[in-house]
């Protein structure tokens, strides 16, 4: 044959940066404008691949947060009285514009988050339309939804969302918000606020009424101040189990609605007669999908002992094939870390399983120079008595237990303070029935793990939280009911 | 049929925990059925993720090289004559007569009354003959037919037999029939490295193409192959990465590489292209070779043909700017 190079290396494939537009400075979105913090406070958003500064966002405080929850008060009164239909026909109007504008925002997300391309490109933004589009068609039909012929909604919401999934996590609090009648005030993450701002775009293009939703972005302060607010009725609040302990305290004794979805510790259960090639990758994807930076991330691998050491060569050698680095690059896998303080904790996480005695393996790939990046991970040997068994490390690093019987393997995958996401992998349809009623985790993939879908509840057992996102369910959260 | 030599396959077996897998239908059967299942679901999704690699500029020039170097250029046509093998031959040598730095396509393959001819289109080129045999494309034929087919084949000179397997007696659980077949036409085959279609379309189950492949490796198959490109469904991005996946596993078990050929439907460089990086990152660079990959195509090399001058050029030409066959 001709001689041919003897490997095939791909060329960069960039996506292009000038899609999106992005200013050097943004204000608080606050009664359907744009305004400087009342103390003039600002901090940046910087690109965890490059550090980079993005742009300078305002930061609010307390008298921000008054100013902008008596805006949605204000607004209530109207949006609320409005018919379904009508609250549906600017919901649609919003999913519609996501998805024309999806590719400016894909990239917004990945510059701002670190989270490669592929991933906002083809889940995060396809997701954020379809759960607009979702609750859009809830709102004219409340009254068949199981909570009454005619359920009010609470008023006004007061939303905290973390920053893996910015502009997911805020279409998960924001539509069901917006279609069952309430008003909403969201804090994006300090690390990840420019997608919000450019939905608090969305909303004046999709002339979304004056004050229905309000966008503050800032720290933890401006979090607290907000769900301590007195006239706000409904907290929702994604982020670690810490804050949410934090916020169910501040709320108790009063009579605001809380939701919580916290941290994580999936157990992804694999039994000797799982499809193997499939089940690698569905550990790849628990784990590495947003670097592990998801809360119902499969970061504990349940392996059974007869078929250990075939599934780790198989991950292993499929993780030499992850390709890591530039984030705009449509053929990255793996991203970088959120932020240089996400990267520490990871990191002082990783030292400790190393201290503690489990076996670490780390995929071979080059760590750009600039920018926070962490190698895909495994840490072999490692019993239920592991800090890295136990603790949420929210990062590319995958915990390997083995188990013996079915039995053993519900026991340990419950043995956890959390309860969100848990996954199995066999070929016998009546193992998968039997072991997923046994397992206390608010969603249990079976033959596959981190689908997400508009119509499916989502939300946790134990320390990872309560109530749901998502689906029916999910308009409880938002109705007086 | 029981042989009383040691089939190819099996003697490169020796010593591996393959050993006796053949040694009854009863211990074949229990070897293939338990092999890991195929999660359908999964194994497409990761297909398709693998088709949303983007190969630009030096790697997609690469891989069109590449592809084009691992074209079986194929007529298979009950109308088939002298002349149309004779053309077929040419472009094989010289895919491009504009440009002599395109890499020539791995071999023409044809029915096995047309080998002698295509051997003299082909001839002083280090393209190969390939043929059809053992009753192709259905397979309903007597052993001893099939068998005089690739005999009759080889005796023309062809350097490589496409047979095609049992789906009969597949689908029927007849798996040691299916293996002794191939052990048989591996025989007959002599030098000639042998192809083992498996028609995944009529095999229909994922499940039932990974057994096919692993019956197929070990009865001694040089290149495991999707199809004839006379069904419905012909090679899709699933079938083939679940034959590379086989064809991975078979030389950790045992260090006998063997090759992969999806065939049928293959028809833009876009395509290609998908199919390589599925070989990439599955079986690895080593199937990176037309030793150990095949496309099995015809219209396929004249899109391959009409990038590479717009690659090379900047423009694009239109299809009156590559031969017609």
């Amino acid at each position: 044959m001709e001689n041919l190079a003897s490997t095939f290396e791909y060329a960069p494939a960039p996506e292009s940066r000038s899609v999106v537009d992005i200013a050097p400075s943004y204000g608080l979105f606050i009664d359907g404008e744009f305004a400087e913090a009342a103390d003039g406070k600002v901090f940046k958003s910087v690109s965890p691949a490059t550090e980079e500064v993005l742009a300078e966002v305002a930061q609010a405080g307390q008298a921000d947060v008054d100013r902008a929850v008596k805006a949605a008060r204000k607004a209530f009164e109207k949006w609320s009285a409005l018919p379904g239909a009508e609250r549906a026909k600017y919901l649609f109007r919003i999913a519609r514009i996501i998805q024309e504008r999806s590719r400016e925002l894909a990239v917004l997300e990945t510059l701002d988050n670190g989270k490669p391309i592929k991933e906002t490109r083809d889940a995060d933004l396809p997701l954020v339309a379809a759960h607009f589009f979702y609750y859009a068609g809830w709102a004219d039909k409340l009254g068949h939804a199981g909570f009454g012929p005619n359920p009010q909604p609470l008023g006004v919401a007061g939303q905290v969302i973390p920053w893996n999934f910015p502009l997911l996590m805020l279409a998960w609090k924001i539509a069901p918000a917006l279609a069952t009648g309430n008003t909403v005030v969201l804090k994006p993450a300090e690390t990840t606020p420019l997608s919000a701002l450019f939905f608090a775009d969305i909303c004046r293009q999709a002339g979304l009424p004056k004050g229905v939703v309000n966008i503050l972005p800032g720290y933890g302060d401006t979090g607290a101040a907000l769900t301590a607010h007195p006239d706000v009725n409904k907290v929702a609040f994604t982020g670690s189990t810490a804050v949410g302990k934090e916020i169910a305290r501040t709320l108790a004794g009063t009579d605001k609605k809380l939701t919580l979805e916290l941290g994580g510790k999936g157990a992804n259960i694999v039994f000797d007669d799982a499809p193997i090639d499939q089940a690698v990758e569905g550990i790849v994807t628990g784990i590495f999908f947003n670097q592990g930076q998801v809360c119902c991330a499969g970061s504990r691998l349940l392996v059974q002992e007869s078929i250990q050491e075939e599934l780790l060569d198989s991950l292993k050698r499929r993780l030499s094939t992850l390709r890591l680095g530039d984030p705009l690059d449509k053929n990255t896998d793996i991203g970088a870390i959120n932020s240089a303080e996400q990267l520490a904790r990871i990191t002082a996480l990783a030292e400790t399983g190393e201290a503690e005695g489990a076996e670490r393996w780390s995929a071979p790939c080059e760590l750009p120079t600039s920018g926070y990046w962490f190698a895909p991970t495994l840490f072999t040997n490692v019993t239920q008595a592991h800090t890295v068994a136990r603790d949420e490390i929210f990062g590319p690093v995958l915990s390997v237990l083995t188990f013996r019987t079915p039995e053993e393997a519900v026991a340990k995958a419950n043995n956890t303070q959390y309860g969100l996401s848990a996954g199995i992998w066999t070929e016998k349809g009546s193992r998968i029935l039997a072991v997923a009623n046994k397992l206390r985790a608010g969603v249990v993939w079976a033959n596959t793990f981190n689908k997400f879908d508009p119509t499916s509840p989502f939300g946790g057992y134990k320390e990872s939280g309560f109530g749901r996102e998502g689906g029916r369910h999910g308009l409880e959260a938002y109705l007086d009911v | 049929m029981p042989t009383t030599t040691p089939p190819p396959g099996k003697a490169a077996l020796t010593g591996t925990p393959l050993a006796d897998v053949t040694a009854s239908a009863a211990t074949l059967r229990r070897f293939l059925h338990g092999l890991p299942g195929v999660d359908a679901v999964g194994l497409e999704a990761r297909a398709a993720s693998l088709g949303t690699r983007s190969i630009k500029t030096t790697a997609k020039a690469y891989a069109i090289d590449l592809a084009i170097s691992m074209i079986d250029l194929t007529t298979l046509e009950g109308a088939d004559t002298a002349g149309k093998v004779r053309a077929l031959g040419a472009k094989a040598v010289h895919p491009d007569p504009t440009d002599r730095t395109t890499p020539r396509t791995a071999a023409v393959c044809v029915y096995p009354d047309m080998v002698a001819t295509a051997k003299e289109a082909v001839a002083g080129s280090d393209v190969k003959v390939a043929s059809v045999a053992t009753a192709f494309p259905a397979g309903r034929a007597a052993l001893g037919v099939k068998l005089a087919d690739v005999r009759d084949a080889v005796a023309a000179g062809a350097d490589e037999i496409d047979m095609v397997i049992d789906r009969g007696a597949f689908l029927a659980g007849d798996y040691m029939k299916v293996y002794e077949e191939i052990v048989a036409v591996k025989e007959a085959s002599a030098q000639a490295r042998l192809k083992v279609i498996f028609e995944t379309g009529e095999l229909s189950t994922y499940d039932n193409i990974r057994r096919a492949s692993w019956i197929g490796m070990l009865a001694g198959a040089d290149f495991i192959k999707t199809s004839t490109g006379k069904v419905g469904v012909n090679a899709t991005p699933a079938n083939t990465l679940l034959m590379l996946e086989a064809v991975r596993d078979f030389r950790a078990q045992t260090g006998v590489q063997v090759g992969v050929k999806p065939a049928g439907g293959i028809r833009t460089t876009k395509d290609a292209v998908k199919f390589l990086v599925l070989v990439n990152e599955t079986a690895g660079a080593d199937w990176l070779d037309n030793h150990w990959f095949r496309f099995g195509a015809s219209s396929l090399l004249n899109d391959l043909l009409m990038q590479r001058q717009k690659l090379a050029t900047g423009r694009y030409s239109g299809p009156d700017y590559v031969t017609v066959d």
